[in-house]
């Protein structure tokens, strides 16, 4: 789960961590109200979506009156936001913040992720802030510092001057600024079950002080349920709703932009349904594992959101029955057809426990858009005939 | 021969006496697993299955010899359930749960190590080997007893690729799950010297996906100290970036971990990279052919 920049500070700041002041506001008028409580003369407007690249979408902008303030937030409220991490259709701005204007005199990075062949959290700092890090690791990786911390001994003294002497941070006051900053950052990814932390940039001020000017979270999901004060900070307009209703059902669906609907038990098996639809010709409208138990219910709930996709033409079900028996499956799939009104041509290929039973029941349905398959492959040529007209 | 697990292998089951985990140590035990006790604390002394339950996997070892453990846990517990067992000095701990918090497996899977234990999983459909143990919850009928390893990140592509290999008129000598979390227990990297070095095993079947990295570290693994044929398939080719396939592993971030860059380093181990799952029935029959 993600949360919002003006989210993250809030933790950054339970922690000490030290951001510039700013307040989160709805409407143009709380956002003038905002600026106003702030003071000083200078602000940013800045954009609340779940997507790096704001700034270069017209989505981060500096004000220098009230009526300006109140000119920016009314232009970005409402707006259809496109960065590079949006993807074209964009995402629309319900909030933003306005945050107190900061006197910029370097801009890094600074990052925790877990690194997974380490199998331990690794601090990532660059004096390159402001830029793209994957940018900056794939053209100049000497500028990236890491530094891995093993969880049993926590963040330590010489973690720290590793970071300081690898960023070619000399004065000494800034120094200790610096390792309390990473060492709280630390703390807030192993206390809160953080999947990636990011601050892109932080600044140093002319007054040699750092500041969290941007701050990414990512929370693991399979740890939400023992920080509900994160778990509130879920902000469900982010979250693509056909996504969120499938997982509310125990299916993962992700939505893509091709032709044919796919319905698959495993996430493996059902990225291999995909790849195998490309393989033969065609492209995939979507995943969707449909997990341990492929019920009429869940089946017709996967039939529904895939349907909802006017782009899809046939529909892949594609079920290797393990525990689960595919006579069941088969059943299940005759009651959904019946709870859902599918018009398009469905491929079902059951294979694994009681699959020639599985066949039998479909066979003597005898529906006319429901298609038995033997295997993945004739399953795939048959969904991709079905939804260019052929079959 | 096989790896790791095989008619002589003595295990408990953790999290014993839960439905999940009753249902499938009885499939299990139906297959032949040799299921000599398990725990669940409060539960100890009483009888499920035909077999004792203990307190403590500490006490469940004393009594029953077992090596092995296969953990059915809920996921806010496995952290502890593993490191229970390796404090009680189990060999191999196969973890079936799905959904356990990475941190708590970050710090398990460091204290396995430290005291010797090997794991499997999270999040996988366990080990078997064919018509001798079956540690998991795959459906054990489809893994006839054959000549080829399978190391998989995937459950359902574990079943898909062993049921290939069979219609193909050859079999399985061990297949393992390894899971597809961000942290797991035993991977490619450590399970092929096994199938290297098991004689039974003639060819082996990889299956990746995008996420990670461990299939470059097993490419360049290949190409220094595997001899026998590898096939392999790497799942979520047409994935777009930065989108989550069910796996929490499988996030494709940059260029680090799509499925182009781990076929192609895969195919520059010598490696028979398939590209659809579907091919790798054939793929086996071919360098098997090759072989001889």
């Amino acid at each position: 789960m993600n949360i919002h920049e003006y989210q993250a500070k809030q933790i950054f700041k339970e922690y000490g961590v030290p951001t510039p002041r700013g307040i989160v506001a709805n409407t143009p008028d709380e956002a003038v109200e905002a600026a106003k409580e702030l003071g000083g003369n200078i602000w940013v407007v800045k954009a609340q979506i779940h997507a790096g690249g704001r700034g270069l979408g017209g989505g981060v902008k500096l004000a220098k009156s009230i009526d300006e303030v109140r000119e920016l937030a009314d232009q970005i409220l409402g707006m259809t936001l496109v960065t590079h991490q949006t993807g074209p259709e964009g995402k629309v701005v319900h909030k933003v913040y306005i945050e107190e204007g900061a006197d910029i005199q370097d801009e890094l990075y600074l990052g925790v992720v877990l690194d997974r062949a380490k199998e331990m959290p690794v601090i990532m700092a660059s004096t390159e802030g402001g830029m793209e890090i994957e940018k900056v690791a794939a053209e100049t990786p000497e500028k990236i510092v890491k530094v891995a911390i093993d969880p049993a001994i926590g963040f330590q003294g010489f973690h720290g001057r590793e970071l300081v002497f690898g960023l070619g941070i000399t004065d000494k006051a800034e120094q200790r600024k610096f390792i309390d900053f990473a060492s709280k950052l630390f703390k807030i990814y192993m206390d809160k079950d953080v999947e990636l932390i990011e601050i892109n940039p932080l600044i140093k001020t002319g007054a040699g002080d750092f500041l969290a000017l941007d701050g990414k979270m990512g929370f693991d999901d399979s740890a939400l349920y023992r920080h509900p004060e994160i778990e509130a900070m879920r902000d469900i307009t982010e979250e693509d709703p056909a996504e969120r209703e499938a997982g509310e059902h125990g299916l993962s669906y992700v939505s893509l932009d091709g032709e044919i609907g796919c319905m698959v038990n495993g996430a493996g098996l059902a990225m291999g349904t995909m790849d195998t639809i490309n393989y033969v010709g065609g492209t995939p409208a979507n995943f969707l594992d449909v997990g341990g138990k492929a019920t009429a219910e869940t089946v017709a709930k996967g039939f529904e959101i895939i349907l909802r996709n006017p782009k899809v033409k046939s529909i892949f079900v594609n079920i290797f029955g393990g525990i689960v028996r595919c006579d069941r499956i088969a059943n299940g799939i005759l009651e959904a057809t019946k709870m859902v009104d599918v018009k398009v041509p469905v491929i079902v290929r059951l294979d694994g426990t009681n699959a020639p039973e599985a066949a039998e029941i479909l066979r003597n349905a005898n529906i006319e858009n429901v298609i038995s398959a033997t295997d993945l492959l004739d399953g795939a040529k048959k969904a991709v005939a079905a939804a260019k007209g052929e079959l | 021969m096989s790896i790791l697990v095989n008619k002589d292998t003595k295990v408990i089951v953790q999290g014993f006496t839960g439905k999940e985990a009753t249902f499938h140590a009885e499939q299990c035990l139906a297959y032949g697993t040799q299921i000599v006790g398990g725990v669940t604390p409060n539960k100890g002394g009483q009888e499920h299955l035909g077999k004792p339950v203990f307190n403590t996997v500490k006490e469940a070892v004393a009594n029953t010899g077992a090596t092995v453990s296969m953990i059915f846990v809920p996921p806010a517990f496995v952290g502890d359930a593993v490191m229970e067992a390796a404090d009680a000095g189990i060999e191999l701990a196969v973890i079936i749960t799905e959904g356990a918090p990475v941190k708590d497996m970050m710090y398990a899977k460091a204290y396995a190590t430290k005291k010797g234990m090997m794991t499997i999983g999270p999040n996988c459909p366990g080990i078997i080997t064919a018509e001798e143990c079956k540690l998991g919850i795959m459906p054990g009928f489809i893994f006839k007893k054959g000549n080829v390893g399978l190391i998989s990140k995937s459950g359902t592509l574990t079943y898909e690729g062993a049921n290939q290999v069979v219609k193909e008129g050859f079999g399985i000598t061990t297949a393992v799950g390894i899971g597809g979390d961000p942290i797991i227990g035993l991977s490619y990297k450590q399970l092929l010297p096994m199938f290297e070095n098991d004689p039974e095993t003639e060819a082996i079947v990889m299956i990746g996906e995008i996420g990670g990295d461990l299939e470059i570290q097993a490419a360049q693994f290949i190409k220094e100290n595997i001899t026998k044929p590898v096939v392999a398939f790497i799942a979520g080719q047409t994935a777009p970036k930065g989108k989550r396939m069910g796996h929490a592993g499988a996030i494709v971030s940059g260029s680090a971990g799509t499925a182009a860059e781990k076929m192609a380093a895969l195919e520059a181990a010598g490696v028979k990279v398939v590209k659809s799952p579907a091919e790798i029935g054939k793929a086996v029959a071919e360098v098997l052919a090759n072989k001889k």
